[in-house]
């Protein structure tokens, strides 16, 4: 299958990713080679086969509703230098 | 023969009966590593003055008393697996500053059990990768040869243990990332069954197919980490309930009757032929030794590598979806909106590979394609897993090459495509969440050749058995000290 750089520049802003020209040209070829070769998938009959998202027999994993402490505020802001009264800094969103 | 070439085992027991302390051992390895370190690459950050730290207070409590398993024992981590205060990068630009304000969950249990860590290991950029060529940081070289890779993502945890840095590492493997490098670098490298180790702390790449696993250089040391690490965990609801024990000596009791399954399709044309010969040299060595050995077929696998890219490349694009630059990690300067701020901090902090991965990933879950990709993935999925179950029938154990070849050269896999090629025989054991083994068993061309054993779910010891002997058989692999 052949990426175009349409689609390339649709699933960039998908991923919020900005890609340079240099970057959509790489990506359209190296998509293109890898979803040519997993389309081989299609080989295969799977009208009546059940999907496996996760392999451990496990369902409904409970527990208690308990009240525990959380993390310290202040370590929770640690990893950034935009914070502000105890918040973290973003830019404006309405004006 | 200096304290850095003994396994775990033997300095467990020259630590018990106060022969050394851990100090002295601690500082001992440091020495070693940040010398030899200087060819090998493989640590991104030793802790010596935490390292030291801990190992005094494990020597204090050894005088208390205490019989910690793993007490003052040093071992190494790989850098994507959360400690608490010391960096956490997954060899991202995206984290370079990234300090954890916890444990991984491993991380806490090995310290509980006394060991110390010396620091973390270097990796292909949040683990996706086969050469560690991906990290942004630097380059790890392979023990054996300094020009070939250590194999990924896990190189620097593999190359640490091979170059005798440290006698365990751990590691995390998404489609062979613990295994690949292990055979690379001459390592023993387990990756358990999906949901025996907790994943509360490792930075998630692709969460329905990650496992925390461990590098070392005998299967009684793998043992031994084991113990400390697996089980039940509260934090993370897929780990599965219980707890086993992991005896190294238990793992001695032979081959004998061991129904060992030899799948065809893993010994096909894109395997090289020594590679092969040294495994089939192994297994005829254990059905020597009363194993009973039979040619297979696991019909679905030249699939399992299309589904695997699909199905992990999807899960990274939807868990790196959180590096926004808001909370933590890289946040751009220049940027001119809220969306523009998330795009420029991910465009500036991802590497090519990371970029290629989510571009991948959040194609086949968009909206037109996600039947015909991601869908279509999660059947074929089911269809791997009943290869492996109907296999289990009748075999305890499928041996195989853990990968095609030995290890590459840098540079050598420039197309994406031939590098995802290197991980065709590990991928389908994560598909369908089994624990597997590679062994080191011989040589080719001068390079270790390693050997995969896949085990019904939770059956580690069965495995660990195997590696037991065919290390008794082969004696042990050790690079040439230049």
């Amino acid at each position: 299958m052949d990426i175009d750089d349409k689609t390339v520049d649709y699933v960039a802003k998908l991923a919020r990713l900005n890609l340079d020209e240099q970057e959509v040209m790489d990506l359209r070829g190296d998509l293109s080679q890898i979803v040519g070769y997993v389309a081989k998938l299609r080989e295969l009959d799977t009208s009546n086969v059940a999907q496996t998202a996760h392999v451990l027999p496990l369902k409904n994993v409970f527990r208690e509703d308990m009240v525990k402490s959380s993390m310290n505020r202040k370590v929770v802001l640690a990893n950034t230098e935009h914070k502000q009264d105890g918040f973290f800094v973003v830019p404006k969103i309405f004006e | 023969m200096e304290l850095y070439e003994y396994g775990m085992n033997e300095l467990i027991a020259m630590l018990k009966k106060g022969e050394i302390s851990s100090v002295m051992l601690t500082k001992s390895l440091i020495d070693h590593i940040e010398e030899k370190d200087k060819d090998i690459g493989a640590f991104l950050y030793i802790d010596r003055e935490g390292a030291l730290k801990a190992a005094d207070k494990a020597d204090k409590e050894r005088k208390e008393g205490s019989d910690k398993p793993l007490l003052g024992i040093p071992v190494a981590i790989k850098d994507n697996i959360c400690t608490k205060g010391t960096k956490t990068t997954c060899a991202s630009r995206m984290l370079e500053n990234f300090i954890p304000p916890y444990d991984a969950t491993v991380v806490e249990r090995l310290k509980e059990a006394g060991a110390v860590i010396v620091g973390k290991t270097n990796m292909d950029e949040f683990a996706m990768g086969s050469s560690t060529e991906n990290s942004a940081f630097k380059k790890t070289v392979n023990p054996w040869d300094y020009g070939k890779v250590p194999g990924g993502s896990s190189g620097g945890s593999a190359a640490s243990v091979a170059a005798y840095e440290v006698p365990a590492a751990l590691g995390s493997d998404t489609g062979g990332s613990i295994r690949q490098p292990a055979s690379f670098c001459g390592a023993v490298g387990l990756k358990p069954t999906y949901g025996r180790i907790s994943r509360y702390g490792l930075v998630a790449f692709a969460s329905s197919l990650d496992q925390i696993g461990t590098f070392g250089r005998n299967a009684q040391d793998i043992a031994l980490i084991m113990n400390a690490i697996s089980g039940h965990d509260d934090h993370d609801f897929t780990s599965a309930p219980g707890k086993e024990v992991y005896d190294p000596d238990d793992i001695k009791g032979g081959v004998r009757g061991l129904k060992i399954g030899l799948p065809k399709e893993y010994f096909g044309e894109g395997v090289n032929s020594e590679v092969k010969d040294s495994i089939y040299a192994a297994v005829k060595q254990l059905e020597e030794r009363g194993a009973e050995v039979e040619e297979m077929s696991l019909p679905y696998s030249e699939y399992a590598l299309a589904a695997y890219y699909i199905i992990s490349s999807a899960e990274a694009s939807s868990n790196l979806a959180r590096y926004d630059g808001i909370r933590y990690g890289h946040r751009a300067e220049k940027y001119e909106d809220l969306i523009d701020l998330y795009a420029c901090s991910r465009s500036e902090g991802f590497g090519k590979e990371v970029k290629r991965r989510i571009m991948l990933g959040t194609f086949v879950l968009s909206s037109g394609y996600y039947d015909a990709y991601y869908k279509k993935a999660l059947e074929v999925r089911t269809l791997i897993k009943n290869d492996f179950d109907k296999a289990f029938e009748k075999y305890d154990v499928l041996m195989s090459p853990t990968a095609p070849t030995t290890a590459f050269g840098f540079g050598e896999k420039s197309d994406p495509l031939e590098m995802y090629l290197a991980d065709i025989l590990t991928v389908p054991i994560n598909i369908a969440g089994l624990p597997s083994i590679s062994v080191p068993c011989g040589l080719a061309g001068g390079l270790p050749v390693g050997l995969q054993i896949i085990g019904r779910p939770f059956e580690e010891k069965t495995l660990l058995k195997g590696t037991y002997m065919i290390q008794e058989i082969t004696g042990k692999l050790r690079p040439e000290v230049r």
